[in-house]
C-alpha cells in the first residue's frame, strides 16, 4: 500500500495536489469533449486500446490525488463528498461524465442543429437531422384525429368547460361544501357527459354529427381517460366497501370481480369489449365502439381503485367505527359522514397513480381500432407521402407523453406528501 | 327478527341482481348465437387449425390443432416473460442500489432513468423499438459480428446454437452439484449452529458448480458444439443466415421495452425496501463487530428482501400482462395467436376469449397465492 500512497494528499500539501489533480481531471475531459465534438483525437500517438482509455486512467489519477477526508475547502470538500468518495465511486463518476460527453454533440445535432422544421411536405427535409416538419404537418391530426378541421374549436371548447366545471368545487360557498361529493360524484360527471356528447359528438344546435370513429389524437386519450376515472371511482367505492362488508355474499362477489379484473391484461379486456361483448347484448341493440371501450376500461380499473380505496378503509383506526356506532349512526350514516370522508382524503395519492397508470394504458385501445395518439401515429407511419419518420413521430408521442406523466406523478408526489404531514 | 332482515335481506338482493345480469347477458347470447347459426362448444380446440406461426418454441405447422396453437403462444408469451423478469430484475436491482449511491452523479443518473421509462407508456416504448431503434439496424450482409460469432440485423438477433451430445449426464451433473449444494449449506448451518465453525459455503458451491458439470466433460462424454449463424446468398439482393438460433426483432423489441419498463418499478421496490430497513439495525449489527459486508449480508438484505419482494412479485405478474402487448407488433404471444388468428378463423369469439382471459387469471392467481403463502411464512412473528 506505500507505493501508492504518495499520490494520497495529506492537508499540508493538498493544495499542489488538489492544483494537480484537477489538471488531470480536465484533460481527461479535454481529451474527450475534442473526441466527441471537434473529432480530433488528441492522444492518437498512444496504441490503439489505450487511445480509448486514456482519459479515464489520467482521470482517475487526477481524482485520487484530489481525495481527502477533510481539506477546509469548502468547494474541494463538497465535491469530494459527492461524486470521489472512493475509487470506485470516481470511476463511475467519470464513465457518466464520458458518456453524456460522448451522447451530447449526436443526439444534439439530430434534435436540433440538423434537424428541418421550415416547408410542409417531405421534400423540405434534406439534412441528416431529424424532420420536425412532419410533425409540424401532422400536429393537428394527433391532436385532434381524424376530426374535422374547422370544427377543433369545440373540443376545445369542450375540455374547457368540463375543466372550468370541475374546479367549481375550489369556488364552493362554505353552507354548500357538504354537498361537494355530490357533486364530484353524480352532477359533475352527468354535466361532463352532456357538454362531451353536444359539443364534440355534435348533431344538434346546429352543429354537425361527427361520429366517434373520427375522433382520435391526444384529445381522445384524454377523453377515454376522464370519464374511465370519474365512472371507475364511484364503482370501486362500492366494491372496496363490498369488500370489506361482513355480509359473505357481498364480501364474495365483491373479491371475485376484484381479483377477476386485476388479473386479466387490459388488452383480452378490450378484446372482450369488441368482439365478445357485442353477443351479450340485446339484438338491435347498437352501442357505440367508443362507448364500449369506456365501459371496459371503467370497469378494469374500477378493481384497481377498489384496491386502492380498500387500503384506505383499512389504515383508519378501528376508533373511529367504533365511535361513529356508539352515536347510533346505521353503516350507511357512518360510511358517508364518518369513514369516507377520512379515507378518500387519504387515498387520493393512491388514485392519483391509478389514474396514471390509466392514462398509459389509454393508447391500447387502438385493438378496437380508434386511434388515439400512438393510432395516430401508426397511421401517419404508413402514409406514403411521409415513410420513414417514425423515429420522429414516436420521439414526439413520448415527450408529449411524458411530461403528462411525469407532472402527474409528481403532483401525485406533492398530495401525497402533503397528505402525510396532516396525520 | 329484525337482524336477520338486515342480515339477509341485501344479500339476497345483491344476488338476485348478479343473477339476474347473468341470467340476461346469456339469454341475449344464446339468441344471438342462435340467430347467427353459431354453437357454442370447446370442440374446435381439436380441429386443424391450418395456419402458421413464424415463431414458435414447439414444433408446430398448419396441420396441428388448435390447442397445439394455444401451448404455442401461451410458451411464447411465457418466454418473454421469463427473459425480461430476469433482465428487468438485473437492472431494477442496479438501479435501485444506485437510486442509494452517495454519488450525486450516481443518484441522479438512476433517478432520471426511472423518471423516464416510467412515464412513457409502454406501448409507445414498444412501438419506438420495434418501428423506430431495431429498423435502423443494418441489414444481414452488411452487419459487424459482435464478439466475432452474433449478428444483429434488422432481420433479427443471430446467435449462435449449442450441439450438445449426452446432454442428460451434463444436467444430471448440474442437478448432482445443486443437492450437494444444499446437503453443504444444512451442514454447514448444523455445525455452525452446535460447535460455532464457519465453512466458507458460497466458495464451496461455485466450485461444486464448476467443478461437477466440468468433471462430466471429462468422462461423461459429453461434448459441446457451437453452430455459428453462417451468411448465405438466397438471390441476387437477399442474403439470410443460417444455422445458429434466431431471434426475431418482434422478440427483441419486446424483451427491451418490457426490461426497461418495468425495471423502474423493480428499481423502486428495491429502494423502499433498502430504506426500510431502519438506521438502528445497521449501526446495531457494526456494533456487534460485524464487517460491512456482513451487516449487508446478514443484517440489511433479509430485513429488506422481506419488503422487497411482494411488491416485486406484483410487477413481474403486471410485467407478465404486460406481455399481451406483443400483439401490437406481431410477435406471436398467446393474445396474437388465440385471440387474434384462431378467433378470426374460427369465429368462437365467446370460448377463445374466455380461454384467454383465464389462462391469464390462473398465471395470477396461481403466483398471488403463492405470494400469500410466502408472506404468511416470512412475516415477523411478534410475540
Amino acid at each position: 500500500m506505500q507505493t501508492i500512497n504518495f499520490l494520497k494528499p495529506n492537508r499540508d500539501n493538498i493544495k499542489n495536489y488538489s492544483i494537480i489533480g484537477s489538471f488531470l481531471v480536465l484533460v481527461s475531459l479535454i481529451d474527450v469533449i475534442s473526441n466527441a465534438f471537434l473529432k480530433i483525437n488528441l492522444t492518437s500517438f498512444l496504441p490503439g486500446s489505450l487511445t480509448t482509455l486514456f482519459p479515464l486512467i489520467i482521470g482517475l489519477i487526477g481524482l485520487n490525488m484530489m481525495r481527502i477526508d477533510y481539506s477546509g475547502n469548502k468547494k474541494l470538500d463538497l465535491l469530494n463528498k459527492n461524486i470521489n468518495t472512493n475509487n470506485f465511486n470516481a470511476l463511475l463518476t467519470l464513465l457518466i461524465l464520458f458518456s453524456i460527453i460522448k451522447a451530447l454533440p449526436q443526439s444534439l445535432s439530430w434534435m436540433i442543429f440538423d434537424a428541418t422544421i421550415s416547408g410542409d411536405s417531405k421534400d423540405a427535409c434534406t439534412g441528416t437531422g431529424a424532420c420536425w416538419t412532419y410533425i409540424k404537418v401532422w400536429f393537428r391530426r394527433f391532436m385532434y384525429g381524424m376530426y374535422p378541421n374547422e370544427f377543433h374549436w369545440r373540443i376545445n371548447t369542450a375540455f374547457i368547460l368540463v375543466i372550468a366545471l370541475g374546479f367549481v368545487g375550489y369556488f364552493m360557498k362554505e353552507n354548500l361544501k357538504k354537498y361537494l361529493a355530490l357533486y364530484y360524484v353524480i352532477i359533475y360527471p352527468v354535466i361532463a357527459y352532456l357538454v362531451i356528447y353536444y359539443l364534440i359528438s355534435g348533431g344538434s344546435f346546429g352543429l354537425q354529427w361527427v361520429e366517434t370513429g373520427a375522433w382520435g389524437g391526444l384529445s381522445l386519450t384524454f377523453i377515454v381517460s376522464f370519464f374511465c376515472l370519474i365512472f371507475c371511482f364511484p364503482l370501486g367505492m362500492i366494491f372496496a366497501l363490498g369488500r370489506r362488508s361482513n355480509l359473505p355474499a357481498i364480501k364474495y362477489i365483491s373479491i371475485c370481480y376484484i381479483e377477476f379484473w386485476r388479473g386479466v391484461p387490459l388488452i383480452t379486456v378490450l378484446f372482450m369489449s369488441s368482439v365478445m361483448f357485442p353477443m351479450f347484448l340485446p339484438e338491435d341493440f347498437f352501442m357505440d365502439k367508443l362507448v364500449r371501450v369506456i365501459i371496459a376500461i371503467t370497469l378494469f380499473e374500477a378493481a384497481y381503485c377498489a384496491e386502492v380505496i380498500r387500503g384506505g378503509l383499512q389504515s383508519l383506526p378501528r376508533g373511529q367505527y367504533d365511535a361513529a356506532k356508539s352515536l347510533g349512526m346505521g353503516y350507511w350514516k357512518m360510511h358517508i359522514f364518518v369513514i369516507l370522508p377520512q379515507a378518500l382524503k387519504l387515498v387520493i395519492p393512491g388514485i392519483a397513480n391509478t389514474f396514471l397508470a390509466l392514462v398509459k394504458d389509454t393508447p391500447l385501445i387502438f385493438v378496437v381500432g380508434l386511434a388515439e395518439l400512438a393510432g395516430m401515429l401508426a397511421l401517419a407511419k404508413t402514409n406514403p407521402k411521409w415513410l420513414g419518420f417514425a423515429m420522429e413521430g414516436y420521439i414526439f408521442a413520448s415527450i408529449v407523453f411524458w411530461i403528462i406523466c411525469y407532472a402527474m406523478s409528481k403532483y401525485s408526489y406533492n398530495l401525497e406528501a402533503k397528505y402525510k404531514t396532516e396525520r | 327478527m329484525n337482524n336477520i332482515i338486515k342480515r339477509y335481506i341485501p344479500q339476497i338482493l345483491v344476488i338476485l341482481f348478479v343473477v339476474l345480469i347473468f341470467g340476461f347477458l346469456t339469454l341475449n347470447a344464446q339468441t344471438n348465437m342462435d340467430n347467427r347459426g353459431i354453437d357454442f362448444g370447446f370442440g374446435f380446440l381439436s380441429q386443424e387449425s391450418s395456419f402458421d406461426v413464424q415463431f414458435s418454441l414447439i414444433e408446430y405447422s398448419g396441420s396441428d390443432s388448435y390447442a397445439r396453437a394455444f401451448l404455442v403462444g401461451l410458451l411464447n408469451t411465457l418466454l418473454v416473460s421469463f427473459i425480461s423478469i430476469i433482465i428487468c430484475t438485473i437492472l431494477g436491482v442496479i438501479i435501485g442500489v444506485a437510486r442509494l449511491s452517495s454519488n450525486y452523479l450516481i443518484k441522479n443518473s438512476a433517478a432520471w432513468y426511472v423518471e423516464f421509462f416510467r412515464n412513457i407508456p409502454l406501448l409507445l416504448q414498444i412501438f419506438f423499438w420495434y418501428y423506430a431503434a431495431l429498423r435502423a439496424l443494418p441489414m444481414p450482409e452488411k452487419a459487424d459480428a459482435w464478439f466475432g460469432v452474433t449478428y444483429m440485423t434488422v432481420k433479427g438477433y443471430y446467435i449462435p446454437s449449442m450441439v450438445w451430445e449426452n446432454l442428460n449426464v451434463f444436467l444430471y451433473c448440474g442437478l448432482a452439484a445443486i443437492i450437494a449444494i444444499i446437503v453443504l449449506r444444512n451442514y454447514a448451518n448444523k455445525l455452525r449452529d452446535t460447535q460455532g465453525k464457519q465453512i466458507p459455503v458460497l466458495l464451496y458451491s461455485v466450485g461444486l458448480l464448476i467443478v461437477l458439470p466440468l468433471l462430466s466433460f471429462l468422462f461423461g462424454g459429453v461434448s459441446l458444439e457451437f453452430e455459428i449463424p453462417d451468411l448465405k446468398k438466397l438471390s441476387k439482393i437477399s442474403y439470410i443466415y443460417e444455422g445458429g438460433i434466431s431471434l426475431p426483432p418482434e422478440l427483441i423489441a419486446l424483451v427491451l421495452a418490457l426490461s426497461l419498463y418495468t425495471s423502474t418499478f423493480v428499481a423502486e421496490c428495491v429502494r423502499a425496501g433498502i430504506e426500510g430497513v431502519s438506521k438502528g439495525q445497521k449501526e446495531a449489527a457494526a456494533s456487534v463487530g460485524l464487517t460491512p459486508n456482513q451487516v449487508l449480508k446478514l443484517v440489511i438484505m433479509p430485513q429488506a428482501l422481506r419488503i422487497i419482494i411482494p411488491p416485486t412479485t406484483n410487477q413481474y405478474l403486471n410485467l407478465t400482462k404486460n406481455s399481451s402487448l406483443a400483439a401490437a407488433i406481431a410477435y406471436p404471444d398467446l393474445v396474437l395467436v388465440f385471440a387474434g388468428t384462431a378467433l378470426m378463423q374460427t369465429g368462437k369469439a365467446i370460448e377463445i376469449v374466455s380461454i384467454t382471459m383465464l389462462t391469464y387469471l390462473t398465471i395470477s392467481l396461481t403466483i398471488a397465492a403463492i405470494m400469500n403463502w410466502y408472506n404468511k411464512k416470512i412475516e415477523i412473528k411478534e410475540k
